[in-house]
């Protein structure tokens, strides 16, 4: 067929179908094996994390009543989990985890156009992870200087893990820029050059457009990371001074000298603020898919909400000073990063109008993932207004570097992520297993989940306003620190265990439910996409049969009146386009 | 003229609007590299962004490249000497690489095969002499990364990270280029096309491109 020729790429991923355990789920060169050894890893290192929060909320809600947390345990406490949430767990986990499983399947493809590469992509991944924990059992422990690890107090005696844990820390941040540069230039070319016939860019499924507008930040935001993490590493181990000014340290002149510390700060948030909407736009796109399947609605405005992904993108890599305002930068800067900061709550702003006008006259089903999926729309504003607040320069003064800030970020790229993946996971999870997980336990792992993060992160907006800084240890008798706060901190860090305790359910229901659960069969969410319309569950390595499916329409054709079915997949062919070509 | 431009426009729209794929022909190794090269590209940047920075921050004087990198030559000191070659060879390397690249199209592959072992070669002896460099810097002119007798610290670290990186990625292009010289030149490719050379290409002359602004930052400035 003339038709056939166009797409040679159909037959042009080698398919392997081994056999031995290792060769199926450690060599794998499936994107499904290695998008779940990408999540399990992902979530497990996750989990480390979650526990080193519960330990830091143990000394702030009762001080002294730990032996085993002391100021320096607690720092590293503070590093480790920043960085191992930020990257470790929402960067690989949505680009890695979900980019890699829906990439191909949403577009129509057999595969990533490299799949050794990929392979190769989560292996290095998992050496960064092992890198990372290897910090615990070195001398000094993992480092303290906080997830940003501004120099030069990084590299300096006093602070937690100077001699090693440092090291390890920039190391396997480098090894993890690898990793992920290798699995986004597989996400990026497969969406680009190997989509399915029938399957334009502007006929892609949201999620798909927010993976893809990630990984391409991702590629141009990870470079600085991964040049500031060279550079000091040199100024650590050879003495060189990009990071160090002439500086005394424990009444010592050090060698160092003429170096920029505001440099670091440059280049960190050049990569630190991009890294935000890594997380944040696959979350946007997959959320959109999500409401859209789950109240029966075709999403509202699809092209305005393709090209506020694209605009996020593009603006994202000109705000990143306002994470320095109090760094003493020039005033000018801030004033023009503010109005840039500004500027990107309008695309934004439109995206949630869109959400909500799909959710509008829907027919909501009131699903584990609708649920998530409602939950993150409200956080997600919450976290957004308070970023206004944090935007503007002259609000952002006072307020900056106390819990007010903590509330800010963990509401907009802690909770709002992460609640969109437990969502995704429930929504993909029969997709990947062929079981659906149990119901009740996800209800009440999500009213646990959603109600328990508002109880730790609105008082946490009080804690700011009175004053309470960020980052320390133990408060002691400042004039702030009154009945009030010392309450609210313990309130918080029962709530936060609870929280914790609570993820239990949700690892209890992932595996129970691979055993026991119910029986999913192809699509039982009733979805349009195309890794929905698959011949079997979970897909083989390959994804399609012979032939891969056309597609003939956007992802959004839900409660279609006149319409057999309240939706149409994307492979349905309308009856005048059965035998022509799929783009009029 | 302002006709084809419109066309090419046209051509540019109706590309991104089409499905399959976006670039039309364009293999997804290629594509993927220019992906990569894109990515290559802001790591230098990066670089050497904050070596302009530290330049302005550092207190004491930079240490004039005139003099620094000056080659005695009969005698007499000639300022970018050693360096003006090495372009030259790096810029030479360029061309025989599109000579191997149009070989390969047209299936001649034991020309292209030649022509790229000759491009790895030029390549080698650019790392060489890019070693001499360092040793003349190090043993003679007493340069380290942590200071160095002429001037601001800064100086050494920059230009041992810097060139060290870029000298890296050319040694990197070496061994590449090799490797597919000799698959080339086995035949492996006679089915699937020469694409790879063209991509093997494309990172070379990425390689020499950031030569050029590392050449002018570091050596003009």
């Amino acid at each position: 067929m003339a038709v056939e020729a166009q797409v040679p790429y159909q037959e042009a991923i080698d398919v392997h179908h081994p056999h031995s355990w290792l060769a199926r789920y450690w060599f794998s060169q499936d994107h499904k094996v290695i998008a779940i050894q990408y999540g399990i890893t992902a979530i497990g290192v996750g989990l480390v994390a979650l526990v080193l929060s519960g330990m830091m909320r143990l000394q702030l809600g009762f001080p002294d009543s730990f032996d085993f947390i002391d100021p320096e345990a607690y720092y590293q406490f503070i590093t480790m989990h920043g960085m191992i949430m930020v990257i470790y767990l929402l960067t690989a986990l949505l680009l890695g985890g979900f980019g890699n499983y829906l990439v191909p399947l949403m577009c129509g493809a057999r595969d990533m156009v490299f799949p050794f590469v990929n392979m190769i992509s989560y292996h290095v991944y998992f050496v960064s992870v092992l890198i990372l924990l290897a910090s615990y059992f070195v001398p000094g422990g993992p480092t303290g200087a906080g997830w940003t690890l501004y120099p030069p107090q990084a590299i300096l005696t006093g602070t937690p893990g100077v001699d090693w844990g440092i090291l390890t820390m920039l190391v396997s941040l480098a090894v993890f820029i690898v990793a992920f540069t290798m699995g986004g230039l597989n996400y990026v070319t497969t969406i680009l050059q190997a989509r399915t016939r029938g399957m334009s860019l502007m006929r892609m499924p949201l999620s798909i457009w927010g993976i893809f507008m990630a990984t391409v930040l991702g590629l141009l935001a990870f470079p600085a990371l991964f040049v500031s993490a060279v550079m000091m590493i040199l100024d650590k181990t050879i003495g060189t001074s990009f990071f160090m000014p002439a500086i005394s340290s424990l009444g010592e002149q050090l060698d160092y000298s003429g170096g920029s510390p505001l440099l670091f700060q440059h280049l960190f948030w050049f990569f630190g603020h991009p890294e935000v909407y890594i997380v944040a736009l696959p979350a946007f796109g997959i959320v959109s898919d999500l409401i859209s399947t789950h109240a029966r609605k075709n999403i509202f405005g699809y092209r305005m909400m393709v090209w506020a992904i694209v605009a996020i993108g593009v603006l994202s890599f000109i705000v990143w000073a306002h994470h320095m305002y109090v760094s003493g930068m020039h005033p000018y800067f801030g004033f023009f990063f503010a109005t840039t900061t500004l500027i990107i709550a309008v695309p934004t702003a439109i995206k949630v109008y869109n959400w909500t006008l799909t959710l509008l006259r829907a027919n909501i089903h009131m699903t584990v993932p609708m649920l998530f999926s409602i939950a993150f729309v409200i956080t997600f504003v919450v976290g957004g207004l308070t970023g206004l607040f944090l935007g503007n320069v002259i609000v952002d003064v006072p307020l900056s570097d106390t819990y007010f800030v903590v509330a800010h970020f963990h509401m907009v790229m802690g909770v709002s992520p992460i609640l969109v993946i437990f969502g995704a996971i429930y929504h993909w999870y029969p997709k990947m297993t062929g079981k659906m997980l149990d119901d009740r336990i996800g209800q009440l792992h999500f009213w646990i989940t959603f109600l328990g993060t508002y109880a730790i992160y609105y008082p946490m907006h009080y804690l700011g306003f009175v004053g309470v800084p960020r980052r320390y240890f133990a408060n002691g008798e400042m004039a702030i620190i009154d009945e009030s706060v010392i309450l609210l901190n313990q309130g918080i860090t029962i709530a936060a265990l609870i929280v914790g305790v609570a993820q239990i359910l949700f690892i209890w229901n992932l595996i129970y439910s691979y055993y026991r659960g119910r029986d999913s069969g192809p699509n039982p969410w009733k979805a349009t996409t195309l890794e929905w319309q698959t011949p079997e569950t979970p897909p083989r390595h390959g994804n399609w049969e012979s032939r891969l499916p056309t597609v003939y329409r956007w992802a959004y054709d839900y409660s279609v009146p006149g319409a057999k079915d309240d939706f149409i997949p994307q492979s349905e062919p309308s009856a005048g386009e059965r035998e022509g070509a799929p783009l009029a | 003229m302002a006709e084809a431009t419109s066309t090419q426009r046209l051509q540019l729209v109706e590309d991104w609007a089409a499905d399959v794929a976006v670039f039309r022909g364009v293999p997804w190794g290629k594509a993927m590299m220019w992906i990569f090269l894109l990515s290559d590209t802001f790591i230098f940047s990066c670089f050497l962004t904050s070596y302009m920075t530290v330049r302005m921050t550092s207190a004491e004087a930079w240490p004039n490249p005139s003099e620094v990198f000056a080659l005695e030559a009969f005698g007499v000191p000639v300022p970018l000497l050693l360096i003006a070659i090495m372009t030259f060879i790096l810029i030479s390397s360029s061309g025989t690489m599109a000579m191997a690249v149009n070989m390969g199209y047209r299936r001649k592959r034991v020309g292209a095969a030649l022509l790229m072992v000759v491009t790895a070669l030029f390549g080698a002896s650019f790392v060489g002499m890019q070693a001499f460099e360092w040793y003349k810097l190090i043993v003679e002119e007493g340069v380290r990364p942590w200071g160095n007798p002429m001037g601001a610290a800064q100086f050494g670290s920059c230009f041992f990270m810097i060139t060290g990186f870029h000298g890296l990625h050319v040694s990197a292009g070496v061994v590449y280029l090799l490797i597919v010289a000799y698959r080339v030149w086995r035949g492996r490719y006679e089915e699937k096309g020469y694409d790879i050379v063209e991509i093997t290409g494309l990172y070379w002359h990425f390689v020499d491109l950031v030569w050029v602004f590392i050449f002018a930052f570091f050596y003009l400035w």
